[in-house]
């Protein structure tokens, strides 16, 4: 999966939540809203899920999971890329 | 050290806790011969069994759900029913031709109750072995017992409080709002401003004690220390002065949740600390927690004291830790399965503009 496919899957998957007209992938969209619960769980569900990853409790962290890229970039480091 | 959840199903669906005693949450009656005398499709004039009317209406105030599973043709027992001024006091009724044990597996899967807190009233040994035989759990009762059915201990809670005499209503809104959601176009969080909420949260007065009580005990999922507390000792939490306890209630434009949630917290002079935040599972998507979070985050500033809060993160009630994560706690200390978290108070958010919010402490 490039990381193109991986940003546009992660867009989706947020678009469905929350408005945002136009998602810019470095959008902290949790900066002006309060998270809710369900929608917390279901994010770190679908990263889980979706990536085939496993979010670990040092993960759960809201710079993990607060943009297109954050969690794009989270989804690398835990599939071992990213690093050199 | 926190196992995963399988799929995202078990987000949605609320685990029930299994039924530690032998309360049953809803009948499921059937309808010829049993609720009334005679059989519909042969007689339209059925007359109602003694005392129906009063015996239906005393389960419903005790917060004991009901429904319907009755062999007929589904338009003309919901038009008798109606005739009879019954046809509210029933949720998801099952008036077709498949077998009783289908019904009441429909019946406990739509409520989302586990199927061993149902119990089942019908005329025919029959069906109620057809029933037994399927679904073992489910207690089945003949009709010949009606008239003793309000003195069974199975259908006496132990409480009954302003939330059990709603709790039919209750599940009657969240029909109508979920048939809304499900219809609706936009994003969650479009559907969520449409709703009309108002969330109001104020110290927890003796009334409300009960309900408390059922709250711990009830949930678990949404418990972020999976303790569970006595009347006697929220009764003590609610006046001693090293201690805060908040209730919290919902409601919109369809109708109210009634008492939602409850945080437990222990005050001193340097911080608060949360013992004890939980809410009810039929919130979980209305963002409730994080409403409580924030006027904790503010609250706390504001007075210049720390704000603590203890978790025992367990596969169930993973979705308290990552709110309290993504809520700005951090891990600072850990005392065997218990989990101290720090907030960090810097960026703390308004409240969501669609939320009416209400709070005392």
């Amino acid at each position: 999966m490039t990381t193109e496919v991986v940003k546009e899957k992660i867009r989706t998957f947020i678009q469905g939540y929350i408005q945002v007209p136009e998602l810019k992938d470095d959008e902290d969209y949790f900066a002006s809203r309060l998270v809710n619960s369900m929608f917390a769980m279901q994010l770190v569900l679908f990263v889980e899920k979706e990536f085939a990853v496993q979010v670990e409790s040092e993960d759960l962290e809201i710079s993990n999971f607060n943009s297109v890229n954050s969690i794009s970039g989270l989804v690398a480091r835990k599939n071992g890329v990213g690093h050199s | 050290m926190m196992n995963q959840i399988s799929s995202v199903q078990s987000a949605q669906t609320c685990a029930h806790k299994p039924a530690s005693d032998n309360a049953i949450k809803c009948v499921v009656w059937d309808l010829d011969n049993t609720l009334w005398h005679g059989v519909l499709s042969e007689d339209s004039k059925v007359t109602l069994r003694r005392n129906m009317p009063e015996i239906i209406k005393s389960l419903d105030r005790r917060g004991i759900l009901q429904s319907i599973a009755s062999k007929n043709d589904h338009d003309l027992a919901m038009a008798k029913l109606e005739e009879f001024g019954l046809d509210e006091y029933f949720l998801y009724p099952q008036i077709n031709w498949d077998p009783k044990s289908s019904a009441v597996a429909a019946i406990a899967q739509a409520i989302n109750i586990g199927i061993d807190t149902l119990a089942f009233i019908d005329d025919q040994p029959f069906e109620r072995e057809e029933v037994k035989f399927s679904q073992p759990a489910v207690r089945c009762i003949d009709a010949t017992q009606i008239d003793d059915l309000l003195e069974m201990p199975e259908l006496q809670p132990r409480f009954i409080t302003k939330d059990s005499e709603i709790r039919r209503r209750m599940y009657q809104s969240d029909i109508r709002r979920n048939g809304v959601e499900n219809q609706f176009s936009g994003t969650k969080e479009e559907f969520l401003a449409t709703l009309g909420m108002s969330f109001k949260m104020a110290p927890a007065g003796e009334e409300d004690l009960k309900r408390a009580e059922e709250l711990t005990v009830r949930t678990h999922q949404l418990n972020t220390t999976g303790y569970t507390y006595s009347y006697q000792e929220l009764d003590f939490f609610r006046t001693s002065p090293n201690h805060k306890l908040l209730v919290a209630s919902l409601d919109d434009k369809y109708g109210t949740y009634g008492k939602i949630g409850l945080t437990l917290l222990e005050c001193n002079q340097e911080a608060w600390t949360i013992k004890l935040l939980l809410m009810s599972c039929r919130v979980m998507s209305r963002g409730v927690g994080s409403i409580m979070i924030n006027y904790l985050r503010l609250e706390t500033r504001n007075k210049g004291l720390r704000l603590l809060a203890e978790i025992i993160p367990n596969e169930r009630n993973r979705m308290m830790y990552i709110t309290y994560k993504f809520a700005q706690f951090k891990e600072i200390e850990k005392q065997g399965d218990l989990v101290i978290l720090e907030n960090d108070q810097s960026q703390i958010q308004d409240y969501p503009d669609y939320v009416k919010v209400e709070i005392s402490s």
